[in-house]
C-alpha cells in the first residue's frame, strides 16, 4: 500500500481555532509535514499530514475536535516547471476526478511532494507509476 | 394505577364530581380573593350562577400579567398562616410569580406525581433518581413528594453535575430518571465520554418535562439512554409537575380531571373551542386550596381528546405541547415553533441532537439561523461533502415549514448544553 493516511479537522470560521489545533498538534510532540485550509465564509476544514496520524486524530479528538482520517497519495515530482501538469496528466487521461490537491517541498532534495485525493486512490497509484512517478510510502512521508 | 377509582372513573361520575368542584372553587375564589371577587362582578356572575360544567365558559380568563400585578401573595385564597410551601417562576421576563400550598395541596400533589410516576412504569421497588432542581422550581421538590408518596427511592441530586449523576446511576442501580429532555440528551452525551454504555445500566424509564420536545427526540434519547421515555406536563402557576402525564400507550397525556378542568380556546378571541380542536390549554384547579385559578391561559398550544385509552385510563388527554404560543416565533408571517424546527433536524440520520435557532432582522426581512453542531458522521474533508449537509437540511426544513433557513454548522460542544430547561431560541429582534 503506498496511499498515506491525511487527518481532517473541522474549523468554525472564528479567529484563534487554527492557532488551536495547530497548537494541540506541538503540546502532543506531532509535527505537521504538510497543511492546507479549504474554506467557505462560514466554515473551514484544515488538512493535515503529520508524523503520527493515528495518535494526532486521538489527541484531537480528546479535546473535542471533529476529526476524520482520509486516504491519499504522496506523489513525488521533479520541482521544475511543468513538474505539477505531468503529475495530473495521466489522472486526467484515466478520468479520474481529482478532489483537491496541494504540495510542499521536500527538505533534503530539490522534489516536491504533490498530495492528491482522489476517490480511486489504488487505480491513482497505478497510473502514476506506469507513468513512472514514484508514490511516496506512509512511513517514508510521516519521517520527512 | 396508583388510584384506580379516580384515574377509570366513569366519565359521568367524573363530571359530577368536577361540577361540584368546580362551583366550590368558584365560592372560594369569590369569598377570598378580592381579585376574583371584583373581576365575577364585573361579568356579573357569582359562584350561585354554575350550574353546569359548560358554565366555566362565561367565568373571566386568569393570566400569567394577573399573577405578576397580584405579586407576591394577591390570590392566595387562604391566610399565609395556613400556606405551608411558596414557590416561584424565574423571573426573566419581568416579576417572579409567586404559588402557595396549603398541606393538602401538598398531599395532593404528592399523589398526583405518585400517579405521574406509576403511569411512568415505577413502582415501590424503583430507584428514582430526580435530576430536576431542587428549590424554588417545582420541578424537583414535586417528583420528590410524588416518589416518596408512591413509596419508592427517591435520590434527590438534583440538576447539575452529570458525571456524578451518571456515577449515581451506576453505583445506585437508578432505575427511573427524571430531568428536562434536553438534559437527558447532554447526560448521554457524557456517559459516552466517560466510556459508560447504558445498556448495562438498570435504567427502565424516564419522565421527561417542563420543555417542549418532540417525538423524534424521544426516539433518540430511548436508543441512547435504553429506556422508555415519559412525557410529563405541568406548571407552577396550576400545580407544578403531574398535571398530566402519558401512559404507557404513549398517544397523549392523561389530564388529571379530578383536580384540573382543561378546555382549549381561541387564542385570539378567547372563545372556547370544541373537544378535539386546537387551541391554547386554559385550566380551572378544582381542588387546589392556596391559590385557585380559575381559567388559567397557559400558552400551551394542544388539542383534548376523549376517545377512550386502551391504559384503561378515563381522563381526557392533550396532545403533547407543541409550543407555547409566546415561544411561537413569526417568520416572515409563518408561525414557527421550535420543536417543529427539532422535528426535521431529529429524522435526519446522523445529525447531533444539540441545536440553536439564532433569529435575527436583516433589512427588515426574519432570518433564523438553525445552528447545527458537526457530527463525525457528518465531517468530511470535502468542502462539498459539508456544504451538502447544509443544504440537505435547509431544504428538508423549507419543505416542512414552508420557509427558508440558513443552516450554520458549528464546531462540537459549541452549542451550550443545559442541566434544566434548554435555551433553544436567541431572538435579536427588536419587535
Amino acid at each position: 500500500m503506498t496511499t498515506v493516511r491525511q487527518i481532517s479537522v473541522f474549523l468554525e470560521n472564528k479567529s484563534g481555532r487554527l492557532l488551536d489545533v495547530t497548537r494541540r498538534l506541538g503540546e502532543a510532540g506531532l509535527n505537521i509535514r504538510a497543511l492546507c485550509v479549504a474554506d467557505t465564509s462560514e466554515f473551514g476544514v484544515v488538512r493535515l499530514i503529520v508524523d503520527d496520524p493515528h495518535k494526532a486524530h486521538e489527541h484531537l479528538k480528546d479535546q473535542g475536535f471533529t476529526v476524520k482520517e482520509t486516504v491519499v497519495i504522496a506523489v513525488e515530482v521533479e520541482d521544475s516547471p511543468g513538474g505539477l501538469s505531468e503529475v495530473i496528466k495521466p489522472l486526467v487521461e484515466q478520468e479520474m476526478n481529482i478532489e483537491y490537491l496541494y504540495c510542499f517541498l521536500e527538505k533534503s532534495q530539490d522534489k516536491a511532494v504533490v498530495i492528491i485525493r482522489v476517490e480511486e486512490a489504488e487505480q491513482a497509484i497505478g497510473a502514476l507509476n506506469v507513468a513512472g512517478f514514484r508514490c511516496i510510502p506512509p512511513e517514508e512521508l510521516y519521517a520527512m | 394505577m396508583y388510584n384506580p377509582e379516580i384515574e377509570s372513573m366513569d366519565r359521568d361520575r367524573l363530571k359530577d364530581l368536577q361540577l361540584e368542584r368546580l362551583k366550590d372553587t368558584v365560592k372560594r375564589c369569590e369569598e377570598m380573593v378580592p381579585f376574583y371577587r371584583q373581576r365575577l362582578h364585573e361579568k356579573g356572575i357569582s359562584w350561585k350562577d354554575i350550574n353546569s360544567l359548560e358554565d366555566v365558559e362565561n367565568l373571566p380568563f386568569t393570566t400569567k400579567d394577573d399573577l405578576r400585578e397580584n405579586y407576591p401573595f394577591g390570590l392566595f385564597a387562604v391566610p399565609t398562616r395556613e400556606i405551608v410551601r411558596i414557590h416561584a417562576s424565574s423571573g426573566t421576563t419581568g416579576r417572579p410569580t409567586v404559588v402557595g400550598y396549603t398541606s393538602t395541596d401538598i398531599e395532593v400533589w404528592a399523589e398526583l406525581m405518585a400517579r405521574s410516576l406509576m403511569a411512568g412504569m415505577a413502582d415501590k421497588s424503583d430507584i428514582v433518581q430526580i435530576a430536576y432542581g431542587y428549590g424554588l422550581f417545582t420541578g424537583g421538590l414535586g417528583f420528590h413528594y410524588g416518589t416518596e408518596k408512591l413509596g419508592a427511592s427517591a435520590i434527590p441530586i438534583s440538576g447539575g453535575n452529570t458525571k456524578r449523576q451518571i456515577r449515581m446511576m451506576v453505583d445506585l442501580g437508578t432505575t427511573v430518571l427524571c430531568c428536562t429532555p434536553s438534559y437527558a440528551l447532554y447526560m448521554a452525551e457524557t456517559a459516552d465520554e466517560m466510556g459508560i454504555d447504558f445498556k448495562q445500566l438498570k435504567l427502565k424509564s424516564g419522565i421527561f418535562g417542563a420543555e417542549p420536545w418532540s417525538d423524534r427526540m424521544r426516539d433518540k434519547i430511548e436508543r441512547l439512554l435504553n429506556l422508555s421515555a415519559f412525557d410529563v406536563y405541568g406548571l407552577s402557576e396550576v400545580m407544578g409537575p403531574g398535571v398530566s402525564i402519558e401512559c404507557e400507550e404513549k398517544n397523549g397525556l392523561h389530564i388529571f380531571e379530578d383536580c384540573f378542568l382543561a378546555e382549549t380556546i381561541n387564542t385570539e378571541t378567547g372563545e372556547s373551542l370544541p373537544i378535539g380542536e386546537q387551541g391554547e390549554l386554559v385550566f380551572t384547579t378544582l381542588n387546589k386550596f392556596g391559590m385557585p385559578l380559575i381559567r388559567y391561559r397557559t400558552r400551551d398550544v394542544t388539542s383534548l381528546s376523549d376517545e377512550p385509552c386502551a391504559c384503561g385510563r378515563t381522563h381526557v388527554r392533550m396532545k403533547r405541547v407543541r409550543g407555547r404560543t409566546d415561544d411561537m416565533l413569526i417568520i416572515r408571517g409563518v408561525n414557527v415553533f421550535p420543536s417543529q424546527i427539532e422535528t426535521v433536524l431529529m429524522q435526519i440520520e446522523g445529525i447531533s441532537p444539540h441545536y440553536q435557532l439564532i433569529v435575527d432582522r436583516e433589512a427588515g426581512l426574519d432570518i433564523i439561523e438553525v445552528q447545527v453542531e458537526v457530527s463525525e458522521d457528518m465531517f468530511s474533508d470535502r468542502i462539498r461533502g459539508l456544504e451538502e449537509w447544509q443544504q440537505l437540511i435547509q431544504s428538508e426544513i423549507e419543505s416542512y415549514l414552508g420557509i427558508g433557513v440558513k443552516v450554520l454548522l458549528a464546531e462540537p460542544r459549541s452549542i451550550t448544553r443545559s442541566e434544566g430547561k434548554a435555551v433553544r431560541v436567541i431572538d435579536n429582534r427588536e419587535l
